[in-house]
């Protein structure tokens, strides 16, 4: 009997612990965008917010997982030394371009309207990014990895229906296709930029 | 003799649209699984038209852009109201070529009103009476919607991105699928003339690219290969619109990251 009452006890704690880390989706891009949006009205300088922006990505963007989908197919020809080369330059190419988009964005105002569970591993976060005097309201759906609850992680920003990731996958594949197929200048472009 | 030479340029692009078995760089871009890969068949000549365009909007279209978004906002909403009403005459019988009539109803009724009430257009009264604005349609989005491919992915001088199906949809509004088109050129109706067309088309194209100044600029800066970003953005805009389903899982592919996972 008291064995019985330390297995519930232990369950229930588990239980407990799992419920208490997990992180609702649609929580975690508010928390993200917010946090964002503090950086970007702040009287911080560029390079200050940009270094911001950047740790903010760096703990909440799977940057690893969409380097790898950007380099589409080009992946299976690359070597263990080549996969851990071309992480590293994508990070920095990634964090750059992320951080420099964003940064022109004077306190943006985005707000989670709805979420969808795709499937276990993936849920798409609804938001809308308020109408400034001279853009009008902008749909931003977040593509959020969720295979582990207790950290989720965005893949992907899709902007009026169009998926950034993609794009960014058809960008290497051109420069990749248009010169042989050598990666190498996917390479020496991502180190240039 | 123009007629013909009009009909036989369509006839071709129909032809290219069908068996679009072309030479030159096999590069393709998948948008979809389920859709098969637009060909990127004119490569160089595209990029060398999209070099003339940048340096076209860079010396012309972008300035007048800029100058445009210092207009108060009423005279810029007002502009884009206008246009966006006469669109309605190419959506409403697109509209109706998709089988969509309610949509087609709907637009009648807002163009009617916003003619009208909202004075030529400048302003959206429809929306004002619980009218919500719908989305355009187009000939190129009637003929995807009807199952025809969009053949080779082109670039247009002046007009920007486009696929072999698109322009023959456009081809189709001066072939008589554009009211505006017939009564300010093609027919001599004595209200309109041929600057009436041509402001409007003109309007048009400032209001869209004053409205994407900022994000286009971005874009071009964090690209590794601009051409690629507008190329691929084009093309997923187009599915999105023909696709005419506001579905994220019909724009996305899960199966695109399995693999992913496994590394």
């Amino acid at each position: 009997m008291k064995t019985r009452n330390i297995v519930l006890t232990i369950l229930l704690y588990l239980l407990f612990l799992n419920s208490s880390f997990a992180k609702n989706p649609s929580d975690f891009i508010q928390e993200i965008t917010d946090n964002a949006s503090k950086i970007l009205s702040s009287d911080l300088s560029k390079n200050e917010k940009q270094n911001k922006l950047k740790d903010i990505a760096e703990n909440t963007v799977d940057i690893r997982g969409i380097g790898f989908y950007t380099l589409g197919k080009f992946r299976k020809t690359l070597n263990e030394d080549k996969k851990k080369e071309y992480s590293i330059l994508f990070k920095e190419y990634f964090l750059k371009s992320f951080s420099s988009r964003l940064v022109e964005y004077s306190n943006p105002k985005i707000t989670v309207v709805s979420e969808e569970v795709l499937n276990e591993k993936y849920t798409m976060v609804s938001s809308v990014l308020a109408a400034t005097k001279d853009r009008p309201e902008i749909k931003i759906d977040w593509r959020v990895y969720t295979k582990n609850k207790s950290e989720p992680l965005i893949r992907d920003l899709i902007i009026e229906g169009l998926s950034l990731a993609r794009t960014q996958k058809e960008e290497f594949a051109s420069i990749i296709s248009s010169n042989d197929n050598n990666v190498e200048i996917l390479f020496k472009t991502l180190k240039q930029f | 003799m123009k007629q013909i030479i009009k009909y036989s340029v369509l006839i071709i692009i129909l032809q290219l649209l069908t068996f679009h078995a072309f030479a030159g760089s096999d590069g393709t871009i998948n948008i979809s699984k389920n859709n098969k890969p637009v060909k990127d068949c004119f490569e160089k000549i595209n990029r060398a038209t999209f070099a003339l365009n940048q340096g076209l909007d860079k010396a012309i279209f972008k300035p007048i852009a800029k100058g445009y978004n210092k207009l108060p906002t009423p005279i810029k909403n007002g502009s884009s109201n206008f246009v966006s009403n006469i669109s309605n005459l190419v959506t409403i019988p697109n509209n109706i070529l998709q089988g969509d009539f309610k949509s087609a109803g709907t637009n009648t009724i807002r163009l009617i009103i916003n003619t009208t009430l909202g004075i030529v257009g400048w302003y959206d009264a429809a929306e004002a009476m619980g009218l919500q604005k719908l989305d355009k349609e187009d000939y190129g989005q009637t003929l995807g919607k009807a199952g025809i491919g969009p053949g080779c992915y082109l670039v247009l001088p002046v007009l920007g991105p486009s696929t072999v199906r698109d322009t023959v949809g456009s081809l189709i509004n001066l072939s008589g699928g554009d009211p505006f088109y017939n009564i300010t050129i093609k027919n001599d109706t004595h209200y309109f003339s041929e600057p009436d067309y041509y402001s409007t088309r003109a309007t048009n194209a400032l209001d869209f690219r004053a409205k994407n100044l900022g994000s286009l600029e971005n874009l071009e800066k964090n690209s590794v290969d601009f051409y690629a970003a507008v190329r691929s953005l084009y093309l997923q805009d187009r599915q999105k619109k023909i696709a005419n389903n506001s579905s994220l899982t019909e724009t996305m592919d899960n199966s695109d990251w399995e693999e992913i996972e496994e590394n």
